[in-house]
């Protein structure tokens, strides 16, 4: 009995453009020296380690986000595609985008209700990763160091 | 013997070693639609139909508990057991099977002698000297035991090609040190130490020996007493056995004088509430209902081995290892890691700036199985700047064919990442 052979396509739908791009050329990339918050994401499988920074004005806006650490393209890719998406947006909203977006991701269903569903926007395309369970920890790692760090957690967040 | 009435003879023995492939359940399959090229031996390797045979064989007909009851069954698994220890002490050319102490496998093995052995008599000061290329099972008890009586641990380097030079080492065997603990062979670079040079030079001067076997049992004859090892430490999930077993060679002097390291059944001649006393060699060193079923499968493996023959398979091996480097070499972007000129089973890699576990993704949907990461060994990562290598290791069943596979998949990988 022989499973079907997967296509090239999934490994493309995987390591698509835009997360190459992000991942050869990192958005904000460099540790922020007037962070209020910051947390260390760590996937000791894989040993990815970055750390994730945060400044948030006193009406809890996010008004600057950068990472620095090293990890696999798939890892790099969403840590650099969540510092772009969440600046500008108040850290109730980037955790709720969080939730939407690990949901999505692992397959489980999000804590909020349909209508207030955020968009995915360009995040959908950490998608892929939905075939390649061993990687989705990849994806989500930047995330929840987020959590970690809106929640000024000093623990080290891990995906273990 | 008994416990081989399940071993069928597969190719074992004949000259072609790759042959034994088709004895190999698990690698007559395919992944994601590809066929498996399992290049991933050095993290655990495959089961032969021998072994498998062999502990259902045990579990149908022999099982009970060791060395407790008189009725037949216990009769019979104690034999299974204690043949074991005696296929192992052939094996690996112990003098007495008494100095052959079953372990869950090598990182049992190395705390053992950590807590049993170094433990007590380390004074502050003391020292245990490593090289920078163990694993991490060979540097962390070392650590814990630093810390619980206040040694040092001390670190001989290791160059650009992954080679450890013996005056390295030696030049660091001061007064102070009371253990060397090397690796036979590098799990994450291939690096074979002279370690019958460092035991002597160490023996000299009073420094008792431990080697790390994990990486050299499966693809090489080994010698305890030819080598020199005070103790050698390895695991049966490595060289065709189960998982949750493995060995603990002491010289019997050693041991003899060691404290028991779990306290429990077995391990007992006598237990009053005013005082225990311990059971012999080896039992004093095996608390518990052992791991009866794992030893006979264990035994199996060492019985498939013997037949092939260990000259045979690392000669086979060595012509393959060489073949894997020097096509590896030909992949355009490729960075080899790991350039001793003694090598066995392992070559590590980079290939451009793609991360390792992205190029385990890509292998691993064209079938092709490696280990990516730091391969519990940060120190050597740290070492050459790098958070981690693909690697890929040889076992006997693996052939030319497989390590084409790999340079075809790592050209897609290119590819992928343009």
């Amino acid at each position: 009995m022989t499973e079907p052979r997967l296509s090239t396509d999934e490994l493309r739908q995987l390591y698509r453009e835009l997360i190459l791009d992000h991942a050869r050329q990192p958005r904000h990339f460099g540790a922020l020296g007037n962070a209020t918050h910051s947390a260390e994401g760590l996937n000791p499988l894989c040993g990815d380690k970055l750390r994730l920074y945060l400044r948030v004005s006193g009406d809890s806006e996010i008004a600057d986000a950068s990472f620095e650490g090293s990890g696999c393209a798939i890892s790099v890719a969403s840590a650099s595609l969540l510092t772009d998406t969440v600046i500008g947006m108040s850290s109730e909203q980037a955790l709720e985008l969080t939730d939407a977006l690990v949901c999505r991701l692992t397959g489980g269903r999000s804590a909020q209700s349909n209508a207030r569903e955020p968009e995915l926007g360009r995040l959908r395309a950490l998608e892929g990763v939905r075939e390649f369970p061993a990687r989705v920890k990849c994806a989500t790692l930047a995330w929840h160091a987020l959590r970690s760090a809106v929640a000024n957690d000093k623990s080290i967040a891990s995906t273990e | 013997m008994s416990s081989l009435t399940g071993m069928r003879p597969g190719a074992a023995g004949t000259a072609d070693v790759t042959a034994c492939r088709a004895d190999f359940p698990a690698l007559a399959q395919d992944i994601n639609g590809y066929p498996l090229v399992y290049l991933d031996s050095a993290a655990s390797s495959q089961v032969p139909m021998a072994v498998i045979d062999e502990i259902a064989r045990y579990q149908s007909h022999d099982h009970a508990n060791v060395h407790r009851g008189v009725h037949t069954l216990s009769h019979r698994a104690t034999e299974v057991y204690e043949n074991a220890r005696t296929a192992l002490q052939r094996f690996i050319n112990a003098s007495r099977r008494e100095e052959i102490v079953f372990t869950r496998g090598t990182t049992e093995s190395i705390n053992l002698v950590a807590q049993s052995f170094c433990r007590p008599k380390l004074r502050q000061g003391d020292r245990i000297l490593i090289t920078h290329l163990e694993h991490h099972s060979n540097i962390v008890p070392w650590q814990m035991v630093c810390e619980q009586t206040g040694a040092e641990l001390v670190v001989a380097p290791i160059d650009d090609r992954g080679d450890v030079s013996p005056d390295s080492v030696v030049a660091l065997m001061d007064e102070r040190v009371r253990l060397l603990a090397v690796a036979h062979v590098s799990n994450a670079l291939g690096t074979v130490l002279p370690v019958r040079e460092l035991a002597a030079a160490a023996h000299a001067r009073d420094i008792t020996v431990l080697v790390d076997g994990a990486q050299a049992v499966p693809h090489m004859p080994v010698d305890v007493q030819a080598l020199g090892a005070d103790f050698y430490a390895f695991s049966g999930h490595k060289m065709f056995g189960p998982t949750g077993t493995g060995v603990l060679y002491g010289r019997e002097e050693l041991l003899d004088a060691m404290p028991p390291y779990q306290g429990g059944g077995d391990m007992i001649l006598e237990v009053r509430f005013d005082g225990t006393t311990y059971n012999e060699l080896p039992y004093k060193f095996e608390a518990g209902t052992p791991n009866i079923s794992g030893a006979a499968g264990l035994a199996a493996a060492v019985a498939y081995l013997e037949a092939i023959g260990m000259n045979l398979i690392a000669e086979h091996e060595r012509q393959l290892l060489d073949y894997l480097t020097n096509k590896l070499a030909e992949v355009e972007g490729i960075r080899l890691l790991g350039m001793a000129p003694v090598k066995a089973s392992v070559q590590s890699f980079l290939l451009d700036d793609i991360h390792p576990h992205d190029l385990g993704t890509i292998l691993d949907h064209q079938g092709v199985a490696i280990r990516t990461g730091h391969h519990c060994a940060m120190p050597v990562m740290d070492r050459f700047g790098i958070p981690g290598t693909a690697r890929a290791s040889l076992g006997l069943y693996n052939n030319r064919a497989d390590v084409d596979a790999l340079t075809a998949a790592l050209e897609k990988a290119r590819e992928i990442f343009g």
